[in-house]
């Protein structure tokens, strides 16, 4: 129970800094670290104690399918940390966007500018 | 295999010091070393795990994610901004803490959370047992992805295409010239 807790910690430290930094490039690397968090989340919860990975070798005894950790979330957090990469490289450019129109990566002078 | 809980503990600690550095730090480029500290870390731990295909896809995206970062920080250099200390976004993180925790122990506390170490492996019994009939790949994972769940993957390409499109679309250094511009010069 206690690794489920310290990974709540990970998620909470990202939200902290997701909405206490003024420095936008910050915000992101809270979004990253959460991000971060869950991944190791959902595999913990698919270990099995004592597990191997879920590959299949030539004549492996039978009774080693039944040590495989779980196979489904891996697949699906596989499929989180590309897209994680594909969002985390879009807010960058808008991170360097924002940059070259105002010169700063302070959310509170870039808030100010209106219209 | 031995028990693997005191390698996790050891990495979970180090991947909390390391998001700490990386959010209390001033330097921009120390907070992105930091955060890439934190998810080789994640990697590493991923391969205690039994998971070796997600090891090697976290260590491939760090490297990518280190390098966007730094791109995005390095060339600039206003890129310090003096803090000042929020206790608003303090309440907010310790409020959600606690309704994480709290709502977690309400819902899968009265039935049963798996304990760490004995999954649920309801769905993906049928996935292991017939993974290699089914789908004639060795690794189960692979079965899944590109198999079971095809649909699924299609829908991450989608994404990840649109997510680099719109990059381009951002970072693009000139408009659209038109033709009579092209024609006159």
């Amino acid at each position: 129970m206690t690794v489920y807790f310290l990974c709540v910690v990970l998620l909470t430290m990202g939200l902290y800094c997701l909405v206490a930094k003024k420095n936008i490039v910050k915000k992101v690397l809270g979004i990253v670290i959460m991000d971060y968090a869950v991944n190791l989340y959902l595999i913990i919860i698919g270990y099995k104690t004592g597990g191997v990975a879920p590959i299949i070798e030539a004549d492996m005894p039978l009774s080693t399918l039944e040590r495989f950790v779980d196979p489904l979330p891996q697949a699906l957090v596989l499929t989180s940390i590309v897209i994680g990469l594909g969002v985390m490289s879009l807010m960058v450019a808008m991170c360097i966007r924002l940059y070259e129109k105002h010169g700063t990566f302070d959310m509170s002078v870039i808030s100010k500018l209106r219209g | 295999m031995a028990n693997i809980a005191p390698q996790l503990y050891a990495l979970l600690v180090f991947m909390v010091i390391g998001s700490i550095v990386a959010i209390e730090t001033r330097n921009l480029l120390s907070a992105v070393i930091s955060v890439s500290a934190v998810g080789f870390a994640l990697s590493v731990a991923f391969l205690f795990l039994g998971a070796p295909d997600i090891a090697i896809t976290q260590l491939v995206v760090e490297v990518l994610v280190l390098i966007i970062l730094i791109r995005g920080t390095i060339l600039l250099d206003n890129t310090a901004v003096d803090t000042h200390r929020d206790t608003l976004a303090v309440v907010t993180s310790l409020i959600f803490f606690g309704l994480i925790l709290g709502f977690g122990a309400m819902i899968f506390g009265s039935r049963g959370f798996p304990e760490f170490g004995q999954p649920v492996m309801r769905v993906s019994k049928v996935y292991v047992q017939t993974g290699l009939p089914a789908t004639y790949a060795a690794n189960i994972v692979t079965a899944v992805i590109l198999d079971f769940r095809a649909y699924d993957t299609l829908g991450e390409a989608t994404v990840l295409f649109t997510s680099i499109l719109g990059a381009l679309a951002l970072l693009r250094r000139e408009g659209k010239v038109s033709r009579e511009e092209v024609v006159a010069a």
